[in-house]
């Protein structure tokens, strides 16, 4: 039994491991379509043919692609991303001290959203169907259906320039007092609890939903198990596999939102570092920043199927 | 024998009001993409106020935007990319899911791992960063936009398609049909499809939901719709230097993105049963 759960999620690690490989092919062979000569275009109009021919040559544009699509791949897995066109830096180094902040970043909105959107989830199952549950609903539906540049807009709106609570978009100013700090992160991590937290309430709700339609939980209220009973006791227990599944995958959601938030707020974390680095075409800068990100949606969506696994012996089969 | 003509009440299509309501709104949008640039009160392009950020007024019912123009004049040809690029895009990646998810679901071996695995690979691709990636590459122009939205949601739609055409390719009349000797394009136009097709257009809607808010997305930061053109998205990007100050011109655009996403989800979620699980 427990060798089969070993080898079902070292199949799954191995799945995510060729989607990367898929997915990295991806990002190579787009950031290959760009039109014209990169050493030229770098050099500029007033270079010479031999200058140019010694750039492609020191960059390795000479070599089919498919050669430097295998020694990217070789340089990435002992951590050699290449260097910016820019500004020369590796690009390892330039992610490094980045990376770091946009974990702070979804670091603080998972600890702030999963326990609102759980309890909320919870909640909204346990009364479903009455007025709070159609009004947090409602309003989940409408965060889900408006564009993540809006609830920042709103954000910004309401808690700087309505009510004066907060600085409006600048970031990094004084970061003297905790005081500070905690005012400086306010507004990127509240837009950010929105938006993943719409995802996740009705992720969860549908979860508890789903499984209180099961014979047992009918079983529960005829026996006459009151109402929250039977949801924390006899329900829950066993919404805990689909509700961790679907706080992976909508903290997932904090990817494509991170990338708006960074930009409105200009907070220096990875997201913006690569919003900036499509403004000047770094392709190699693009490329680590990408991968990256999909290393780090590949980690959550696998952590998502594991604990599916796991959670329902039914999977195993 | 009166003849009994096939109307709406009669076929259990009645919506209820506030799918209604939603699908006035959807049509109004509609319309104004088609007929937006011939009734702007002023031209989009042109500086028509001294003031920039102006507030509402009945000359700009929406206001004016950061060099003076009048914003309902721009968001009334920003509907036309928001929602042509928006349609276009949903279409071609909707059409390409359900054929590609229907022929898996029929086919099914080998046929239908590649495909499934192929596909789950680029959904792996957080969709806001392939766009990135390819708009960086590549640069963007309307084609180009139209392309990565495209990609971007074929699998999801591939995904909801096969779902449906799987449990119906087990069904006795496929066996039948199969058994006759039909053709695997006939079985999929004449078996299956039109036994999914309620639920695949109520995805489709939903989908259409996602592309609006990925395309204003990457519009506004900076790589959709190219200026001087302007989408709903680039509208708002234009005009961030107002935040601060709440001018209107932040917050129309986005509204506008907003009426028509939350009329689409509204107008999915009161479609009568009958069209929406039909396969149910």
């Amino acid at each position: 039994m427990n060798s089969k759960v070993l080898s079902l999620i070292a199949g799954r690690i191995g799945v995510a491991l060729v989607t990367l490989l898929i997915v990295s092919f991806l990002v190579f062979a787009a950031t290959e379509m760009l039109p014209g000569d990169v050493a030229q275009v770098l050099l500029g109009q007033a270079a010479t043919p031999e200058a140019v021919a010694g750039l492609r040559e020191a960059m390795h544009l000479d070599q089919p692609a498919i050669m430097r699509f295998l020694g990217w791949l070789g340089g990435m897995a002992h951590g050699d991303l290449g260097h910016s066109y820019t500004n020369r830096m590796a690009v390892s180094e330039l992610i490094g001290t980045r990376l770091g902040n946009t974990m702070k970043l979804a670091a603080i909105t998972a600890a702030v959203a999963v326990p609102v959107a759980l309890s909320l989830g919870i909640l909204t199952a346990i009364w479903r169907g009455s007025l709070f549950d159609r009004a947090v609903s409602t309003l989940v539906v409408g965060v889900i259906s408006i564009p993540e540049f809006m609830v920042a807009t709103l954000a910004v709106l309401i808690f700087a320039v309505w009510l004066g609570w907060l600085p409006a978009l600048s970031f990094g100013g004084s970061t003297d007092s905790i005081w500070d700090i905690l005012r400086a992160y306010a507004m990127p991590v509240i837009t950010l609890t929105f938006v993943v937290s719409a995802q996740m309430i009705r992720m969860t709700r549908a979860a508890v939903i789903e499984t209180m339609k099961a014979p047992y939980v009918e079983m529960a209220l005829l026996k006459g198990a009151s109402r929250s009973r039977m949801v924390l006791r006899h329900a829950l227990p066993n919404a805990i596999g689909p509700i961790v599944n679907a706080m992976a995958l909508s903290l997932s959601y904090l990817l494509g939102g991170v990338i708006i938030v960074e930009t409105i707020f200009s907070y220096p974390g990875v997201a913006k570092l690569m919003v900036d680095a499509v403004a000047t075409r770094d392709l190699p800068l693009i490329q680590g920043c990408a991968m990256i990100f999909c290393l780090g949606y590949l980690f959550l969506i696998t952590i998502a199927d594991v604990v599916a696994i796991l959670s329902n012996p039914r999977l195993r089969h | 024998m009166a003849i009994v003509f096939p109307t709406p009440r009669r076929l259990g299509w009645r919506l209820n009001p506030v799918g209604l309501v939603a699908a006035c709104v959807i049509a109004f949008w509609a319309v104004i993409a088609v007929i937006g640039p011939w009734i702007t009160p002023h031209p989009p392009g042109e500086i028509v106020d001294y003031d920039f950020f102006g507030p509402l007024s009945a000359q700009f019912p929406m206001g004016t935007d950061y060099l003076g123009r009048d914003m309902l004049s721009r968001v009334f040809s920003g509907a036309r990319y928001s929602v042509g690029i928006s349609l276009a895009a949903v279409m071609i990646a909707c059409t390409a899911g359900i054929v590609l998810g229907m022929s898996a679901a029929v086919i099914g071996g080998m046929t239908d791992t590649i495909i499934s695995r192929l596909l789950d690979a680029i959904s792996s691709i957080p969709s806001k960063l392939f766009g990135l990636v390819v708009v960086a590459a590549i640069g963007s122009s309307i084609p180009v936009l139209i392309a990565v939205l495209a990609v971007v949601y074929t699998p999801g739609s591939y995904r909801f398609a096969r779902a449906l055409a799987v449990n119906v390719a087990t069904m006795d009349y496929v066996t039948v049909a199969r058994a006759r000797g039909e053709a695997t394009i006939y079985l999929i136009r004449a078996e299956i499809l039109p036994n999914i097709l309620g639920p695949v257009l109520a995805d489709m809607g939903l989908r259409f939901v996602f592309v609006v808010l990925l395309l204003s997305g990457l519009s506004f930061l900076g790589l959709g719709v190219q200026p001087p053109n302007a989408d709903w998205g680039s509208l708002v990007r234009e005009n961030m230097g107002g935040l601060s100050f709440g001018a209107p011109a932040v917050i129309m655009p986005s509204v506008a993105i907003a009426t028509l996403t939350i009329s689409v989800n509204l107008l999915i979620d009161n479609l009568p049963t009958r069209i929406r699980d039909r396969s149910e």
